[in-house]
C-alpha cells in the first residue's frame, strides 16, 4: 500500500448476517484531500467509517489509514485519526470546556497544545464554554464535536454526515471550516446524503447499497453525463411524469425539485415531445435543456446497476 | 495512570451532576436502615389463642392466666368444645388451640395419663411453628411450677436455654448486617452496570473507543467511583445502625472495611460484565435483577444457608455474597477476626479478581 495516501480501501467487505453492508469497496484518499462519500441512507457510509476508525472488524478486503493497516495497527490508527460520528456523542452533562479538556487528556495533550488549530471554530462556541454540552443548539453541538475530534491534531479526520439535521446557513459555515482545515494539511473523509454538498469536495465517491458507483472530481463526475438532459414543467406534473415515461426517445424521467428531469436518447427532439403532450391535453408544457448535476449522474448510474 | 485520573475526574463530575444518583446514594441507605429492620421481623408476637378447657382445675386456670399475661399471646376465648374452637381457627380468628383434657390435673396426682393437645394453623409456617413452640414452653412451665408448688415431684426444668451472641434473639440484630449487604448488592451492582450501558446508549463509548485509552483504564474508571460510593454507603448504614439500634460491631472496623472493599469490587465487576454483554438498559436491568434476586434469596441474607437442601448449599458456594454474609455476621455479632474468617476473605478476593478481570476483558473496543 502506498504510504503517501491518507486512506487506502481495497475490496473492503462487511456483512451483518444476511445483509451485506459493504460490498468490496475500493478507493483512495490522497494526503490533504477533502474526499466526499455521497450516497443515500443505507449506502454503507457509516459502516465504512466504523471500519476505518477500527470500531468494527472487516469480513473481507483490506484498508489502511495514514499508512497503517486497520487490522494489524489499529492501536496506531486510534492515535492519529479524529472521528465525528453522525450522532452527537459527547458527554451532555459535561460543559463545553470539560468535554474538550477530557478528549484532549485521553490523547495525552492539553487544549493549549493545539489551540491554534481549533481556534477558528472554538472561538464561536467559547462564550458558552461553561454551558453543558447537552444544552447547546444543534449547530453549536456540531462545532464542539468537531473541536473534540481535532484537539489531538489528527492526520486524518472522519466526519460521518456532519451536516445532517443542520440548517442551510450552518451547513455552509461548516463546509467553510472544513475548507480551512484542508489548508492546514488535514486529510478528510466526509460523508453526506446531500448531493449539492459534493461540489465542496476535491473528489467524491458515489455509493449505493454498499457498492461504489464511481469516483471522480465533482466536475469530472458531471462531465460523465453524456446524454441530453431537459427540465420538464407543466400543470399536471404527476400526469406529465407518467405519460412522458411512455414516450419514444425518452430514456428516463424523474421528479427533480420543482420540475422533472428528462434524459433523452441520441437525437431526441424536445419540440416534438411538447407537441405530443399538448395534443394529449396537457397545458403549459415547457421543456428546456439543463446542465446535469451530480444527482442526475447518481440517478443514471444507479439505474445502470 | 494520568489518563485514569482524568477518567475518574469525569466519572465523579458526572455522578455529582446527575440529578438523581447522589440522592439515591443517601436516601436509599436511610430508608433501608430506618424502615426495614422494623418490618422484616421474624419475631412472632400476639398469637391468637383459644383454650378448650375440659379440666377446669387450678392447672388449667394457671395456664390461662399465663397465656393472658404473655406478650406473645392474645387469648381469644375459653371454649367448651373443641369443635367451636376449630371453627374459629378455620375463620382465621384464632392461630392456635390448646385443648386441656378432663382429668389433666388429676393425672399428676396419680390418675391415668392425659395429654394436652395443641393445634396450630400451619398456613403461615413461621407463625404456626413458633406459636406451637411458645405454647409448648408455656404448658411445660405451668406444669412444672404447679408441681413444685403443690409438692408433686420437684420443681426442676431439665433444660436451660441460652442464646449466644444475640441473647434476646433479637431478629433485628440478625437482619441489620444483612441489610447493609443488600444495600451494597443493589447500589454497587446496578449503578456501574447502568453507567456503563448508559455510555453505550448515548454513543459516547464509540468516541472513547476511537481514542488510545486502554481497556483496563476505562474499566477501572467505572469500578473505582462505585467502590468509594459503596464504602460511603456502608459507613452511613453502620452509623445509622449504631444511632438507631445501638448495634456496633463486636469485631474490628478494619476487618469489616477490608471485606466490604473486596465485596463491592466484586459486585461492581459483575455489573460491568453484565453491561458489557448487553446493548441497552433493559437487557442490563434484567440480567442484574436475575443475579441480585438469587444473591438476596440464596446467600443466607434472609434464610440461613444451613437450612437449604444439600444441592442448594452447594450452589451457594459460588455466590460471592455468601462469604460476605458470613464475614459481616461473624464480625458484627460474634466479634470474629480476619484470622477466624480467612477462608471467606480468600474466597471474596478470588471473586473480586475473577469478575474484574472478566469485566476488563469483556469490554471490547472493537466489535
Amino acid at each position: 500500500m502506498e504510504m503517501n495516501e491518507a486512506v487506502v480501501v481495497e475490496g473492503l467487505t462487511k456483512r451483518y448476517g444476511a445483509l451485506t453492508a459493504l460490498d468490496g469497496m475500493s478507493f483512495c484518499v490522497g494526503r490533504g484531500e477533502l474526499f466526499g462519500l455521497i450516497g443515500p441512507d443505507g449506502a454503507g457510509k457509516t459502516t465504512l467509517f466504523r471500519l476505518l476508525t477500527t470500531l468494527i472488524d472487516a469480513d473481507g478486503g483490506r484498508a489502511a489509514v495514514d499508512g497503517f493497516d486497520i487490522r494489524k495497527d489499529y492501536r496506531l490508527i486510534r492515535k492519529r485519526v479524529g472521528y465525528m460520528p453522525g450522532r452527537f456523542s459527547l458527554y451532555p452533562d459535561l460543559s463545553v470546556e470539560e468535554n474538550l479538556a477530557f478528549f484532549a487528556a485521553l490523547f495525552g495533550v492539553s487544549i493549549s497544545d493545539n489551540y491554534e488549530l481549533i481556534a477558528p471554530i472554538y472561538r464561536q462556541i467559547e462564550p458558552f464554554r461553561t454551558r453543558r454540552a447537552g444544552k447547546l443548539s444543534g449547530g453549536m453541538k456540531q462545532k464542539l464535536a468537531l473541536c473534540c475530534a481535532l484537539i489531538h491534531r489528527p492526520s486524518v479526520l472522519f466526519l460521518d454526515e456532519p451536516t445532517t439535521g443542520v440548517d442551510a446557513v450552518s451547513r455552509g459555515e461548516f463546509w467553510e471550516m472544513l475548507g480551512q482545515l484542508k489548508n492546514r494539511g488535514i486529510s478528510m473523509l466526509v460523508s453526506t446524503p446531500y448531493m449539492d454538498e459534493a461540489t465542496r469536495c476535491d473528489r467524491v465517491a458515489l455509493c449505493n447499497e454498499g457498492r461504489l458507483l464511481g469516483v471522480d472530481t465533482p466536475q469530472g463526475i458531471v462531465s460523465r453525463f453524456d446524454a441530453p438532459l431537459y427540465a420538464l414543467e407543466g400543470e399536471n406534473m404527476y400526469g406529465l411524469l407518467l405519460e412522458t415515461r411512455k414516450m419514444p426517445g425518452v430514456v428516463a424521467c424523474y421528479p427533480f425539485g420543482e420540475s422533472h428531469h428528462l434524459v433523452g436518447c441520441e437525437g431526441f427532439d424536445p419540440h416534438r415531445l411538447v407537441g405530443e403532450l399538448e395534443r394529449m391535453g396537457f397545458c403549459g408544457v415547457s421543456v428546456r435543456a439543463v446542465e446535469p448535476g451530480i444527482e442526475d449522474v447518481f440517478i443514471k448510474w444507479m439505474s445502470h446497476e | 495512570m494520568r489518563i485514569l485520573r482524568f477518567l475518574l475526574e469525569k466519572e465523579l463530575r458526572q455522578f455529582i451532576r446527575n440529578p438523581f444518583l447522589p440522592k439515591v446514594a443517601v436516601v436509599f441507605p436511610l430508608m433501608v436502615m430506618l424502615v426495614i429492620p422494623w418490618v422484616t421481623t421474624m419475631d412472632v408476637r400476639h398469637i391468637n389463642v383459644a383454650v378448650v378447657d375440659h379440666d377446669r382445675s387450678s392447672v388449667s386456670r394457671r395456664l390461662i392466666q399465663k397465656i393472658t399475661a404473655s406478650d406473645y399471646f392474645t387469648l381469644r376465648g375459653v371454649e367448651e368444645q373443641y369443635g367451636i374452637a376449630l371453627e374459629r381457627l378455620e375463620d382465621g380468628e384464632v392461630d392456635a388451640i390448646v385443648e386441656l383434657p378432663d382429668g389433666f390435673e388429676h393425672s399428676f396426682l396419680g390418675g391415668p395419663a392425659e395429654r394436652v393437645r395443641i393445634s396450630a394453623n400451619g398456613v403461615n409456617a413461621v407463625k404456626g411453628s413458633l406459636g406451637m413452640q411458645y405454647l409448648l414452653q408455656v404448658v411445660n412451665q405451668t406444669v412444672l411450677e404447679w408441681r413444685g408448688e403443690y409438692g408433686v415431684g420437684t420443681y426442676s426444668d431439665p433444660v436451660e436455654i441460652q442464646y449466644r451472641y444475640n441473647p434476646t434473639l433479637n431478629y433485628r440484630y440478625y437482619m441489620i448486617p444483612a441489610l447493609m449487604i443488600m444495600l451494597i448488592i443493589m447500589l454497587c451492582g446496578f449503578l456501574p452496570a447502568l453507567n456503563m450501558v448508559g455510555e453505550k446508549e448515548t454513543g459516547t463509548i464509540e468516541q472513547i473507543n476511537v481514542t488510545p485509552v486502554s481497556r483496563l483504564a476505562f474499566t477501572l474508571a467505572k469500578l473505582i467511583p462505585f467502590w468509594i460510593i459503596g464504602l460511603g454507603v456502608l459507613s452511613l448504614a453502620m452509623l445509622l445502625a449504631w444511632l438507631i439500634y445501638g448495634l456496633v460491631p463486636e469485631g474490628s472496623f478494619g476487618a469489616i472495611y477490608l471485606a466490604a472493599a473486596l465485596f463491592i469490587l466484586t459486585m461492581s465487576g459483575i455489573g460491568v460484565v453484565a453491561a458489557n454483554y448487553s446493548s441497552n438498559m433493559q437487557q442490563t436491568m434484567f440480567v442484574m435483577f436475575f443475579f441480585v434476586m438469587i444473591f438476596v434469596l440464596m446467600s443466607g441474607l434472609i434464610t440461613p444457608v444451613e437450612s437449604m437442601p444439600a444441592w442448594g448449599q452447594w450452589i451457594t458456594r459460588f455466590l460471592p455474597p455468601c462469604y460476605f454474609v458470613e464475614i459481616m455476621r461473624g464480625i458484627y455479632l460474634k466479634g470474629a477476626s480476619i484470622g477466624d474468617l480467612w477462608s471467606d476473605y480468600i474466597a471474596l478476593s478470588l471473586f473480586a479478581l475473577l469478575f474484574n478481570g472478566w469485566a476488563a476483558l469483556s469490554y471490547r473496543k472493537q466489535s
